[in-house]
């Protein structure tokens, strides 16, 4: 009989032996610790699960995990992961990349992944800079943001991915940041449990090319105020002693208020798993960057067949419908004629 | 050999008489054969009031039979009915789908509708609103609706005109001079006709009838198979016998399409295939399928091969299976979808980054598409490589009598490769481990552990992975060494693949010339090799199906004739290898205007070739004379 119980495993049984070459400070390593602690609370397997990524500083992550893992090429981790989700809809396959990755090269990928629903968790290490190439903007760079690349500022306008995400069809979208090892946990966790495409966006600090990006929401002082905690079934609110809340306008935005002006019964109560985007979009809009209060936590959790179950189902009806492939009914099942006796 | 038929009044005669007149210009030989109801009166729509118009083009066919028309273009359900008797398997047919109501169907006394139930499975079948797309294209022409209609036969005329690359300026100027008294009815026609011109250059409707037809077949049960479908059928086949499942990922490309339009039909061979959202993302797919124990393939043409490029670098540095079919069509950029060439051969062995060698496959026949699939997946499985495959767009929409094959004597493709199970590496502390890159002495291969497999973890990349142990390395000696390991075993391949059969009467080396030729050019090979043999000639034909490596033999083979001629269509590109790689002076015969070879563009060139070599022996002789 097999041993179908959830393996007893500690963090040092999926971290691998390599050394973590990340630079000093970077907020990859926090986002590691968090990952190799999480494994074994999930009672996950070393063997079933796999770690895709692209090209970039995030990429390197799959080397220092012990499991299956690939280190692919630039932009295509999710379409990698799509084939193998889908040959094999047994095995947990997570999509490790950055907003170089996902968003410019790969921004295709993607969109189709998450619109298809193929059963992958994909964290994005957002740190709106270029770190491998040392220091250009990327498609999250805020506009006017001045790096090698732009000495006179970039005209970019820049990606919201969580807005992105919502748009292209994703069953899964949350946002967490690399300063809060429990909320980054509970995050992942949540990400991991959902069957179909999962999207985790990480603010995710570069101490060396972007140093700073995010400290006007992410540190401990300015988190009260700056972070919009998203938590299922209760009213928004955040703020300390929660004065702010949010509720939605007439128009359908998303708007920031004193609770002691509308009274809590106005405040918006939210619903990860309404089947209609807009609210969750609307959430998205109301900051436009890491400056003002922005929302974490789970934007979208809604069910949706995922497509390597759906391709298997396919094959599984194929077969009852007309028997298991016949390779030499095949090769006779067009017009035949006989030549000799 | 094209047929139109139609209503007697449909113009069916005038159709096919400006065809012929066209090709009679574009100077191809012909005849024709109207084919003129016995009633000059019989009732519209019925099967005794079909008219039609037979044209046989005799540029390519070598030995084509003489009765039964490649194309029939039925303007109704009568025409269909009367005509469907003489088509073969494998033909095309052209139907005006607006004449296929109930009524026009119950006149030509079809109790249902052909398209509806399987009389039309032999057939390749293209559903054309002709009606109502001509009547939209003549209504800047002013014309009424009643009359607008007559001008389909231009459109079918167009259609036809497009699928056998004729030109349109004989026609057009036809029509300005037979309805120069009437304006509206030139203009109309001559909407028509560019309306059904460019329908078929929309659509990228493709007709190329591969004609290869001994004169006695061997003795076996047939069917007539075109090579998109051999290639589906040896890829389903590729499958079962490595009990493997297969995985397509592609992207929709003229003219690749149909193999994934065939594999998607046989799911219950447990075939998964995805329509993914570009050419990238097709190959992406296929090599993470192979990642996860799958068979993973992907299919295109130019351009997609060239997007697909870096992922199949990376399949190269993961060392993992993966069939890459190139139906090759004419380039470069979106070039000639619908027109065949053979110009991606340097591409498919050389088009990557650095030092990025892979096996490369060609079929010969429509019908040897099913057995390259088959190969190909054997070297892949076996190697743990990307194989191309190049195809082309003869061979893809062409079709021909198939022998089918007796399954049981496919080879055992599983008995060729298997997965990693155990650690396969003892470290001096006495830990067992994995080693993803501890090669099979013999074939070179690395092993192949899928995830799922307890014990076997390990991580793979594009980064140049240190020998054996498979860990990142950035150590100069560990490179060259990889770099080198990677080539032997792509090289090692030659010792597993067929020597190259020469088809020489006088034995190797008898005849004075060798015709080396590979892919699709092998039936006009075949039959100007013939034609110069019957004619007394001394000529030897080799045709490669394996272009990298070459089979072991080949270098033997070349050095054994006085001359060797090398026709491609292409500039060069066999040639070029061939001297490379063995120094011998190749001659070419070369084209590129998106047209198979003809037999007799062999024949003439080899009868040059020999007509040179016999200048040099006489030269030689009379030199020995003069002393």
């Amino acid at each position: 009989m097999t041993d179908v119980a959830s393996p007893t495993t500690t963090r040092k049984d999926w971290a691998s032996d390599q050394e973590v070459r990340w630079c000093p400070g970077c907020g990859d390593y926090s986002i590691l610790t968090a990952v190799q602690l999480l494994m074994p609370e999930l009672g996950a397997r070393r063997e079933d699960t796999v770690f895709i990524s692209g090209i970039g500083c995030s990429s390197r992550f799959p080397y220092y995990m012990n499991t299956y893992g690939v280190h692919s090429i630039h932009g295509r981790a999710p379409a990698l992961a799509t084939g193998l989700a889908t040959a094999r809809p047994d095995l947990h396959v997570w999509v490790i990349t950055g907003d170089g990755d996902a968003l410019s090269i790969g921004g295709n990928h993607l969109l189709h992944a998450l619109r298809r629903n193929v059963n992958i968790t994909i964290v994005l290490f957002n740190n709106q800079i270029y770190g491998l190439t040392k220091g250009q903007y990327s498609p999250t760079s805020e506009t006017g943001k001045v790096t090698k690349s732009t000495p006179f500022g970039s005209l970019d306008f820049p990606y919201n991915p969580v807005s992105l995400a919502l748009g292209a069809e994703a069953s899964f979208v949350a946002r967490t940041h690399d300063m809060d090892r429990k909320h980054m946990t509970e995050t992942l966790r949540r990400a991991y449990e959902h069957r179909g495409a999962a999207l985790v966006e990480i603010y995710q600090n570069c101490n060396v090319f972007n140093d700073g990006a995010f400290e006007a929401i992410t540190s401990k002082d300015n988190r009260p105020s700056m972070l919009i905690p998203l938590e299922q079934a209760k009213p928004v609110r955040f703020g300390p002693d929660g004065a702010k809340g949010v509720v939605m306008d007439r128009n359908g935005s998303a708007a920031i208020v004193d609770v002691a002006d509308v009274g809590e019964e106005a405040l918006l109560v939210h619903d990860e798993g309404r089947p209609d985007p807009s609210t969750a979009f609307a959430l998205s809009r109301l900051a436009s960057g890491p400056h003002t209060p922005t929302p974490i936590g789970v934007f979208r959790s809604v069910e949706r067949a995922d497509y390597g179950s759906q391709v298997q189902d396919q094959l599984v009806a194929a077969a009852a419908r007309k028997g298991p492939g016949d390779l030499a009914a095949l090769l006779k099942s067009g017009t035949t004629w006989t030549v000799g006796a | 050999m094209i047929r139109f038929a139609g209503d007697s009044g449909d113009g069916m005669q005038l159709a096919g008489d400006r065809f012929t007149a066209s090709s009679a210009i574009f100077g191809n030989d012909l005849s024709t054969l109207p084919d003129y109801p016995a009633e000059i009166r019989a009732p519209a729509g019925t099967v005794a009031g079909v008219s039609a118009f037979q044209i046989h083009i005799s540029d390519h066919d070598i030995f084509t039979p003489g009765d039964h028309p490649n194309v029939l273009v039925a303007m109704n359900p009568a025409a269909l009915k009367a005509h469907l008797p003489d088509l073969e398997a494998g033909a095309a047919i052209l139907l005006n789908s607006d004449a296929f109501d109930d009524r026009a169907l119950q006149k030509a006394g079809y109790a249902s509708d052909p398209r509806a139930d399987d009389s039309l499975k032999p057939f390749k079948v293209y559903e054309v609103p002709m009606t109502s797309l001509t009547m939209e294209a003549v209504k800047p022409s002013g014309t009424k609706a009643r009359d607008a209609e007559r001008s389909k036969n231009f459109f079918a005329l167009g259609l036809v005109s497009w699928m056998y690359s004729r030109p349109v300026e004989p026609t057009l100027e036809w029509v300005a001079k037979r309805f120069a008294g009437n304006e509206m009815v030139q203009e109309a026609n001559t909407l028509a006709f560019k309306a059904g011109w460019n329908f078929g250059e929309t659509a990228e409707i493709f007709e190329s009838a591969y004609q290869v037809k001994p004169a006695s077949l061997p003795r076996g049960t047939y069917t007539n198979i075109s090579g998109n479908t051999a290639l589906a059928w040896g890829l389903v086949a590729a499958g079962q016998l490595a009990k493997l499942s297969v995985f397509l990922g592609t992207y929709p490309i003229t003219p690749a399409s149909d193999i994934l339009h065939e594999l998607s039909k046989h799911k219950n061979f447990g075939v998964r295939t995805f329509q993914a959202e570009d050419e990238i993302a097709g190959v992406s797919a296929a090599l993470g399928a192979s990642y996860g124990g799958a068979l993973g393939v992907t299919t295109t043409s130019g351009p997609g091969l060239d997007l697909k490029t870096e992922t199949i670098g990376l399949a190269i540095s993961l060392e993992l299976p993966l069939v890459v079919i190139d139906v090759q069509r004419g380039g470069p950029s979106t070039g000639l979808p619908t027109k065949t060439e053979q110009a991606d051969l340097l591409q498919a062995v050389f088009g990557r980054h650095g030092e990025a060698p892979l096996p490369v496959l060609a079929p010969s026949t429509p019908g040897d598409c099913f057995y390259i699939a088959i190969e190909a997946a054997r070297i892949a499985l076996k190697y743990r490589t990307p194989v191309i495959v190049l195809s082309d767009g003869y061979l893809a929409n062409g079709a021909e009598p198939w022998p089918i094959p007796d399954t049981a004597s496919l080879p055992d493709l599983s008995a060729e490769f298997g997965f990693a199970t155990e650690p396969n590496k003892t470290l001096p502390d006495g830990r067992q481990v994995f080693w993803p890159y501890l090669r099979d002495p013999e074939t070179l291969a690395r092993p192949w552990a899928t995830p799922g497999t307890p014990g076997l973890m390990h991580r793979l990349g594009g980064l140049e992975k240190a020998d054996g142990a498979g860990s990142v390395s950035y150590d100069p000696g560990n490179h060259e060494l990889m770099v080198r390991l990677r080539a032997q075993k792509v090289a090692g391949i030659a010792k597993d693949v067929a020597p190259v059969s020469v088809d020489d009467p006088d034995g190797l080396g008898g005849a004075d010339l060798l015709v080396l030729a590979w892919g699709s050019t092998y039936g006009a090979v075949q039959a100007g090799v013939k034609a110069v043999r019957s004619a007394g000639g001394r000529v030897a034909h080799a045709h490669l199906r394996h272009l990298n490596p070459f089979p072991a033999n080949l270098g033997e083979v070349v050095r054994s004739y006085r001359r060797v001629l090398v026709p491609e269509v292409n500039l060069g590109q066999l040639r070029k290898l061939v001297r490379a790689e063995f120094l011998v002076d190749a001659q070419g015969l070369n084209k590129v205007n998106g047209l198979p070879f003809r037999r007799i563009d062999i024949q003439l060139a080899i009868l040059a070739e020999l007509e040179a070599l016999a200048g040099q022996q006489n030269g030689s002789t009379a030199r020995k004379e003069d002393k």
